[in-house]
C-alpha cells in the first residue's frame, strides 16, 4: 500500500514574505547603502580623515573641496563620517556576534542540562542584569581603560544576558520534545544533541534577538565614544564625532548634526529590518495570530431565501440546507464544508462522524458562527433554527442564541474556560447573561447544576479554578454550563476524546441522562463509532466536506451503504472480536482545496466505476431514513 | 522454558521526595511501583492503563531514557546497568522506541534521510554508501516512496510521519521495539494502515513488541499477552484470551465494560 505523495505547502517562503513588508525592505536598503558606502571608504576619492588643516577649520557644507564641510581641526567631514561609520558598524557587529555566541552557548547549555547547571549559569546572568547596563559598561571600561576594544568588550558583556535568557527559554521548551529523546536513543552524545538537534531549532530565536539588538549595540558604542571612553583621537567614530561637535552646536551645528543623522539612519534601518525579520521568523505571527478573528463568521450576501414551504409538517428544530463554509489561505480555497444538508428534530440525538479534516467540526461551528473569520467564511446555504436563519444574523441576536437556546460543549474545557476565574463564577455568568437574574440567584442555580452533573462536594468545587479540576470534572463543568439556560439544542464537539475510557463512560452516561430529562436535542461530533452507538439515534458520516451517508445508527452500522462508511467501519478494531481482520483503506483523504470531480472517495474506492469520477453525485434515499451519496450503494464486495 | 528477551524484577521509579531548601518534605510519587514483567521473543506484550498509571514511565525506563529508582531490567539474560560508553550503543541496538506523537518525535529541521541515517551512523558505524542503501531499504520496508527522503517532516501526514518513526526505530535492527501509544494520535483509517504494517513487520523480521496503549480494542487485536496497570502497579497479567474473556480484577472489568462498541448501546439511558 504505497502512500500517496506528501503535498508541498503552497505558503510563500521567508524571503518573499520579508520582501512583501515594505518597511523591512526599506530598512534593509538603508542599511545596505550605508554599509556599502562605509566599506568603500578606502577606495573612494575622499580626503584622509585624520589630516588636520587648521586654516580650513569649520567650513560649512558645500564648500570647495569639502562637500560636507570640515570640523574644528579642519578635517574633511565626509571622509570622517564614512570612516567613522566603518568603525561604529564594525564595533556594533562584532559586539553583537560575541554576545550572540557566548549568550547562546550559555542559554543552550543551561536549557539542555537544567537543574544545577541551569541554576549556576542563570544566577550568574541574573547578577549581570542586576546592574544598570550603562553603569556596568562604564565600570568595565573604567577598569580596563578607555579604547575601542575595551568598549566593544564591555558592550558584548552587558548584552550577553539578553541572548542567554531568550535562548534558554527556547531550549527548555525543546528539550522535552520527543525528537530529543529519539536522538538519545540513536546514541547521540550531549554535544551532538545540542549542536545538531537543538541549535537549528533555536536559530530563529537567536536571529530575532540579534536583529533587534544590533541597533541598540551601535547606539551603545556611540554612547561610550561620546563620553570619550571608546574611540580615541584622532580615530573617527560616530560617537566621538558627536561628542566633538557638541561643543560647537551653536557656531557650527553641522559638525554634530551629520554624525547624529548617520546614527539615526543606521538604527532605524536595523530596527525596521529586525522587526520585519521577527515577523517572518516568529511562528506565532506566521500563523496569522496578528489578524484577530471577528466575533462571528462572515457570511456571503443574502442567498435565495424562502425555502420554508417544502418543510415537513412538524418543522425540524434545526435545518441545515446546502451549507458551504470555505477557508481562503493565500490563493487556495479550502472547501471544508461543501454543501451539507441535514435536519435535527426536537429531542433527537444526531452523531456526526468522520476522520480529521472531514469537515465535521467546521459544520458544527458554522451553526453558531464560531468559524474564525478570517480565513473562514460561510459562502452559501442556510441554517434554520426554529424558523430563523442563523447565517448572517446580527451579532447581538446570535449572542442571545449562543449559550442560550443552543449550547456548545468543547473538546477540552481547560482551553475554553478562563483560567483566571473560578468555574462557579463562569457558569453563573452565562446564567446572568441570558436570564437576567441577580448574582446570588445565579450562584444558587449554579450550585444546583453542579449537583446535577454529579460533581462531588459541589459547593466547594464551585470556588475551584479550571486547572485544579481533573479532566472528567472539567468536562462536567462544561456540561453544567451547557445546560445552564435550558437549551433546545446541545452541540458537543468530541467532548470525551481527551478523557480516559472509564471517565468517558461516566460523562457520556451523564450527558445522555440529563439531555433526555431536559428534552434537549444533541449534535454529537466524534471520530469514535462506539461513542456514537452509545448516544445517538441517527448518524451522519462525513468525508471531504460532504455527508456521504446518513441514517439510523443501528442500520448504518449493520448495513453501511457507502463504500467509505463500510470500509471505515472495517478499520475499527472492536473489543471482543480480536480475530476480525483489520482492513486498511489505502491512501489518504483528498485535500479539500483540490477535490476530484465526482465522488471524493473514488480514488480510494475498490468498486469504482467510470461514472463515479464525473459530475455531482446526490445523496440518494435508500428508504427508512437511510441515504448514501453513492451510485452503487450497498454493493459490498466483502 | 520459553525464550525470554526482556524481564523486569520489581522495577520502581519515584519522582519528587527529598526536602526543599526550607527543609519541608516534598511529595513523593511512585510512578512505577514494583513491576515485574517478562516478554517472550517474537511475541507481543500489551501494557494497558489509563493516563497517569505509569505506563509511559515504565517505557522510558525500559529504553534507557530514565534510570529506575530500584529493581532490575534483564535484557537477553544480561542485567542492564548504568548505560555508559559502549554499553549504551549495544543496548540501543537491541531496544528501540516508537513515540506517540509522530510529529514531535521528528526534528522539524532535518530531512527524512538525516533522521534515518543518524542511528546507522552512530549505533552501527556504517559508511556513507552503506547508509544510503540501508535508508532506501527502510523506506521500502515501511511502504514509503524513496523520493520522500529529502523532504522535511511537516510535509507529511500523521500516518506517514509515524511510518518514518517506525523506520527510524527499525534502522539499527533491534530485536525489541517498544511502541508507546503509536496509533492513538492517528485517524481510524490511518491507524488501521499502521497496525497492519506493524503486524507485517513483526512477521517478516521476527520482532518482539511491547505495546503500550489505552485502547483496549487495539491491544486485543495486536497482543499475545496483556498487563493491566493501575496507579503504578500491575493489577492483572494474563494471556489475551483469558484477560478479555475472563477478567479477574475489578479494575479490568470496569475498564472492559467502559469501552464503547460500535453498533451497541450499552449506556443505561
Amino acid at each position: 500500500m504505497p502512500a500517496p505523495g506528501a503535498r508541498r505547502p503552497s505558503r510563500p517562503g521567508a524571503w518573499a514574505r520579508l520582501r512583501r513588508n515594505a518597511l523591512a525592505t526599506f530598512g534593509l536598503g538603508l542599511l545596505v547603502t550605508i554599509a556599502l558606502l562605509a566599506l568603500a571608504a578606502p577606495i573612494l576619492p575622499i580626503a584622509d580623515p585624520d589630516v588636520t588643516a587648521v586654516a580650513q577649520r569649520l567650513l560649512p557644507p558645500f564648500s570647495d573641496g569639502a562637500i560636507l564641510g570640515t570640523d574644528q581641526l579642519g578635517r574633511d567631514l565626509l571622509s570622517r563620517l564614512l570612516w567613522g561609520t566603518r568603525v561604529s558598524l564594525a564595533v556594533g557587529v562584532i559586539a553583537t556576534l560575541v554576545a550572540t555566541i557566548v549568550g547562546s552557548l550559555i542559554g543552550l547549555v543551561a536549557g539542555y542540562y537544567g537543574k544545577l547547571v541551569d541554576n549556576v549559569l542563570m544566577r550568574g546572568i541574573d547578577m549581570l542584569m542586576a546592574f544598570p547596563y550603562l553603569l556596568l559598561a562604564l565600570a568595565i571600561v573604567a577598569a580596563l581603560g578607555p579604547g575601542l576594544l575595551n568598549a566593544m568588550f564591555a558592550i558584548s558583556l552587558v548584552n550577553i544576558p539578553f541572548f542567554a535568557r531568550a535562548v534558554r527559554g527556547a531550549t527548555v521548551g525543546l528539550v522535552s520534545r520527543e525528537y530529543v529523546d529519539a536522538a538519545r536513543l540513536c546514541g547521540f552524545s550531549d554535544l551532538r544533541i545540542i549542536a545538531a538537534e537543538l541549535f537549528p531549532n533555536v536559530l530563529p530565536v537567536i536571529v530575532i534577538t540579534m536583529s533587534t539588538t544590533l541597533g541598540w549595540m551601535i547606539l551603545e558604542t556611540a554612547g561610550l565614544s561620546f563620553l570619550g571612553l571608546g574611540a580615541q583621537p584622532p580615530q573617527a567614530d560616530l560617537g566621538s564625532m558627536l561628542g566633538d561637535g557638541r561643543k560647537l552646536i551653536i557656531n557650527a551645528p553641522h559638525v554634530a548634526t551629520l554624525p547624529g543623522l548617520v546614527i539615526l539612519f543606521l538604527v532605524i534601518g536595523t530596527n525596521l529590518l529586525g522587526d520585519g525579520l521577527r515577523d517572518v521568523l516568529d511562528p506565532r505571527l506566521k500563523s496569522g495570530a496578528m489578524t484577530r478573528p471577528v466575533a462571528a463568521t462572515a457570511a456571503a450576501g443574502t442567498q435565495e431565501r424562502g425555502g420554508g414551504q417544502g418543510t415537513p409538517v412538524p418543522p425540524p428544530l434545526l435545518s441545515v440546507r446546502d451549507l458551504q463554509t470555505h477557508f481562503t489561505v493565500g490563493h487556495e480555497v479550502y472547501r471544508a464544508v461543501n454543501g451539507v444538508s441535514f435536519d435535527v428534530q426536537a429531542g433527537e440525538a444526531v452523531g456526526i462522524v468522520g476522520e480529521s479534516g472531514s469537515g465535521k467540526s467546521v459544520t458544527a461551528m458554522s451553526i453558531l458562527g464560531l468559524v474564525p473569520t478570517p480565513p473562514g467564511k460561510i459562502v452559501g446555504g442556510e441554517i434554520l433554527f426554529q424558523g430563523t436563519d442563523l447565517v448572517g444574523l446580527p451579532l447581538r441576536e446570535l449572542q442571545n442564541i449562543r449559550g442560550g437556546k443552543i449550547a456548545y460543549i468543547f473538546q477540552d474545557p481547560l482551553t475554553t474556560l478562563n483560567p483566571l476565574f473560578t468555574v462557579g463564577v463562569q457558569v453563573a455568568e452565562t446564567i446572568q447573561r441570558h436570564q437576567g437574574i441577580g448574582r446570588a440567584a445565579a450562584m444558587a442555580r449554579t450550585l444546583e447544576l453542579f449537583e446535577s452533573v454529579q460533581i462531588p462536594d459541589a459547593k466547594d468545587r464551585m470556588g475551584a479554578y479550571p486547572h485544579q479540576l481533573s479532566g472528567g470534572q472539567r468536562q462536567r463543568v462544561g456540561i453544567a454550563m451547557a445546560l445552564a439556560n435550558e437549551p433546545d439544542l446541545i452541540i458537543a464537539d468530541e467532548p470525551t476524546t481527551a478523557l480516559d475510557v472509564t471517565t468517558q463512560a461516566e460523562v457520556l452516561r451523564l450527558l445522555d441522562t440529563l439531555r433526555r430529562e431536559k428534552g434537549a436535542a444533541l449534535i454529537f461530533i466524534t471520530h469514535d463509532f462506539g461513542v456514537v452507538s452509545e448516544l445517538c439515534d441517527r448518524v451522519l458520516v462525513m468525508y471531504a466536506g460532504r455527508i456521504v451517508e446518513s441514517g439510523p445508527v443501528a442500520q448504518v452500522f449493520a448495513e453501511p451503504a457507502h463504500p467509505y462508511a463500510r470500509r471505515l467501519l472495517d478499520c475499527v478494531p472492536i473489543l471482543g472480536q480480536p480475530e476480525r481482520s483489520i482492513d486498511a483503506i489505502p491512501g489518504l483523504p483528498p485535500a479539500v482545496n483540490d477535490l476530484p470531480p465526482g465522488c471524493a472517495f473514488a480514488p480510494r474506492c475498490d468498486q469504482v466505476a467510470p461514472p463515479c469520477r464525473e459530475g455531482n453525485i446526490e445523496l440518494r434515499d435508500l428508504g427508512a431514513g437511510h441515504a448514501a451519496r453513492c451510485l452503487f450503494p450497498g454493493q459490498a464486495a466483502s | 522454558m520459553s525464550d525470554i528477551i526482556l524481564e523486569t524484577r520489581d522495577l520502581c521509579r519515584t519522582f519528587g521526595g527529598g526536602r526543599s531548601l526550607l527543609g519541608r518534605r516534598k511529595p513523593l510519587v511512585k510512578a512505577v511501583d514494583g513491576v515485574s514483567i517478562r516478554v517472550e521473543r517474537g511475541r507481543t506484550l500489551g501494557i494497558v492503563g489509563e493516563s497517569g498509571c505509569g505506563k509511559s514511565t515504565l517505557a522510558r525506563m525500559l529504553v534507557g531514557l530514565l534510570p529506575p529508582t530500584s529493581g532490575d531490567i534483564i535484557l537477553d539474560g544480561q542485567p542492564v546497568g548504568a548505560l555508559k560508553g559502549r554499553d549504551k550503543f549495544t543496548f540501543h541496538r537491541k531496544v528501540q522506541l516508537v513515540f506517540q506523537d509522530p510529529l514531535s518525535s521528528l526534528n522539524p529541521r532535518k530531512t527524512v534521510r538525516q533522521i534515518l541515517e543518524a542511528p546507522l551512523e552512530v549505533l552501527l558505524g556504517m559508511g556513507k554508501a552503506a547508509r544510503a542503501d540501508r535508508v532506501a531499504e527502510l523506506m521500502d520496508l515501511v511502504s514509503l516512496r524513496r523520493e520522500f527522503l529529502d523532504r522535511y517532516p511537516h510535509e507529511f501526514s500523521g500516518g506517514q510521519s509515524q511510518r518514518i518513526g517506525i523506520a527510524r526505530a527499525l534502522a539499527a535492527e533491534p530485536s525489541l521495539i517498544l511502541l508507546d501509544e503509536p496509533v492513538s494520535a492517528l485517524d481510524v483509517s490511518v491507524q488501521a494502515q499502521v497496525l497492519k504494517l506493524l503486524k507485517d513487520l513483526q512477521r517478516r523480521l521476527g520482532l518482539t513488541y511491547l505495546f503500550i496503549s489505552h485502547d483496549l480494542a487495539v491491544v486485543e487485536t495486536l497482543c499475545d499477552e496483556v498487563v493491566v496497570m493501575y496507579f503504578g502497579k500491575i493489577v492483572e497479567q494474563a494471556s489475551r484470551a483469558d484477560l478479555f474473556n475472563r477478567p479477574q480484577h475489578d479494575y479490568t472489568k470496569l475498564l472492559l465494560s467502559s469501552v464503547p462498541v460500535p453498533g451497541k448501546r450499552r449506556v443505561a439511558a
